[in-house]
């Protein structure tokens, strides 16, 4: 079988091709399907969060537990040598990497994955690197799309919220970019997209629109990915001004295409109302928990050689 | 009336010729070619056809296109020189690399090449008119006028 992430690292999204993301996305929906609960018998697995986290954390712990592997690692780096002693990541990398056969790791600086992937002796796991990164979450966003929609192919998807700082909406685009998905961008003037990135979809060919409000996109559109804007980013009286535009209600669903799911990174704030969470359309709970298989996927393709195409 | 070189021939090393005036220091600082052991003559502001240039010699030292290609930010039509026994042996323009390595600090203050012991990496890409640099890092893009303007 052809597995061409094996001993691989997963560092950012654009290194990875249209075919390698479809065999994460379908070895994330067989690992779902059929628990392999022996697949990493013996594999130390090392979860190094230089910064805290919830979400990816657990998710990926309980992913490699849940394939049989063990887990070594710390939930914060303030009490490392390199928070307390002043080592560098290199050296830690270095060390670490000596212990286990895969390393996953979050850390507050950019860049802070390739670094370690350059020291590491074995397969880096991107789990965010400070604003830049965060190839898991798009790939738990990638599957969740797939299980929904039965494909990744042509859909009409809106980002939603603060679109400029948001890492997890650039990945996600850059990776349905490879599939030839119809984009519509929804947020308030300041915190558009980043025109670096629309110049890459447009050099592309890909579709996009760009509204400032909910109205009147709803109707087309498969996947509504929701993002919280962050009211430190804007101005006070314009975050009061603008802030109805961008939270999605149960009436706002009203017409919208029966196959819609609503999608969302989380935590969220106030930018989906509760009353959406008992919707058919509401997706995000799922989502997160897909996350699991999603890292899972990663695990398995990167230290085995039974998934490939 | 007779030419007359402006700065004393080299035996061997390299000549970097039609830097624009007033980057010749710059390009001395940044590339770490003032290296205290090498013999190294400068030549600013020289009249180069009705124009200005600067121009650097360094003896004993033999650039190859890919080391001579990293000085194409700061001087984009300069032209190195190889010399061997006073004789010009091979020349070439400098061309846009498509890695620049270990000239500049990144510019962004998070980034992890800043306190790593890493040697920074770009990856240059050119787009209509404009030169955008890509951190290896941090993945972030920079218009390549802000490294020119930050040294």
């Amino acid at each position: 079988m052809n597995n061409p992430l094996y001993q691989k690292d997963i560092i950012s999204i654009p290194d990875l091709t249209r075919s390698e993301l479809e065999l994460i996305v379908s070895t994330a929906n067989q690992l779902k399907e059929y628990p392999r609960p022996e697949l990493l018998k013996n594999k130390i697995i090392a979860s190094c969060f230089f910064e805290a986290s919830t979400r990816t954390r657990l998710s990926f712990e309980t992913a490699a537990q849940r394939l049989g592997g063990s887990v070594i690692g710390f939930p914060d780096g303030g009490n490392t040598s390199l928070g307390k002693k002043g080592e560098t990541l290199a050296d830690s990398v270095k060390v670490i990497s000596s212990y286990c056969d895969a390393f996953f790791m979050r850390h507050p600086q950019e860049g802070a994955a390739r670094l370690a992937s350059e020291f590491s002796s074995v397969p880096v796991i991107n789990g965010g690197d400070g604003s830049n990164q965060h190839p898991t979450q798009t790939l738990l966003d990638l599957f969740s799309i797939y299980e929904t929609q039965g494909t990744l192919e042509g859909l009409q998807v809106a980002f939603v919220g603060d679109l400029k700082y948001g890492r997890t909406v650039h990945s996600l685009a850059q990776a349905l970019s490879l599939f030839g998905c119809e984009f519509h961008f929804i947020a308030p003037a300041a915190l558009g997209m980043p025109d670096y990135l629309l110049e890459e979809l447009t050099n592309k060919g890909i579709k996009f629109t760009l509204h400032e409000g909910l109205d009147g996109v709803m109707e087309q559109l498969d996947i509504l990915y929701m993002t919280r804007v962050q009211k430190e980013r804007l101005d006070e009286t314009e975050y009061q001004h603008m802030k109805s535009s961008f939270i999605l209600t149960s009436e706002l669903l009203h017409g919208v295409k029966s196959n819609l799911k609503v999608l969302h990174p989380l935590p969220r704030i106030d930018e989906i109302t509760t009353d959406v969470d008992s919707t058919p359309y509401a997706y995000y709970f799922q989502q997160a928990e897909n996350g699991v298989y999603a890292r899972q996927a990663l695990l398995a393709l990167v230290l085995t050689n039974e998934f490939g195409v | 009336m007779k030419k007359q070189l402006q700065v004393e021939a080299i035996a061997q090393g390299t000549v970097i010729d039609h830097i624009p005036a007033g980057t010749g220091i710059k390009i001395l600082r940044f590339f770490q070619l003032a290296d205290a052991s090498k013999r190294m003559t400068i030549g600013l502001n020289l009249p180069s056809h009705g124009e200005m240039k600067d121009l650097i010699k360094i003896e004993n030292t033999q650039f190859t296109e890919e080391q001579a290609n990293q000085l194409a930010l700061f001087a984009p039509n300069a032209t190195v020189n190889v010399i061997d026994n006073f004789e010009v042996v091979k020349k070439f323009k400098v061309a846009m690399p498509n890695r620049i390595e270990g000239v500049f600090a990144c510019p962004n203050s998070n980034c992890i090449s800043l306190n790593e012991p890493v040697t920074s990496k770009f990856n240059v890409r050119e787009t209509g008119c404009e030169l955008k640099l890509k951190c290896h890092y941090c993945e972030k893009t920079f218009l390549s006028g802000l490294f020119t303007e930050l040294h």
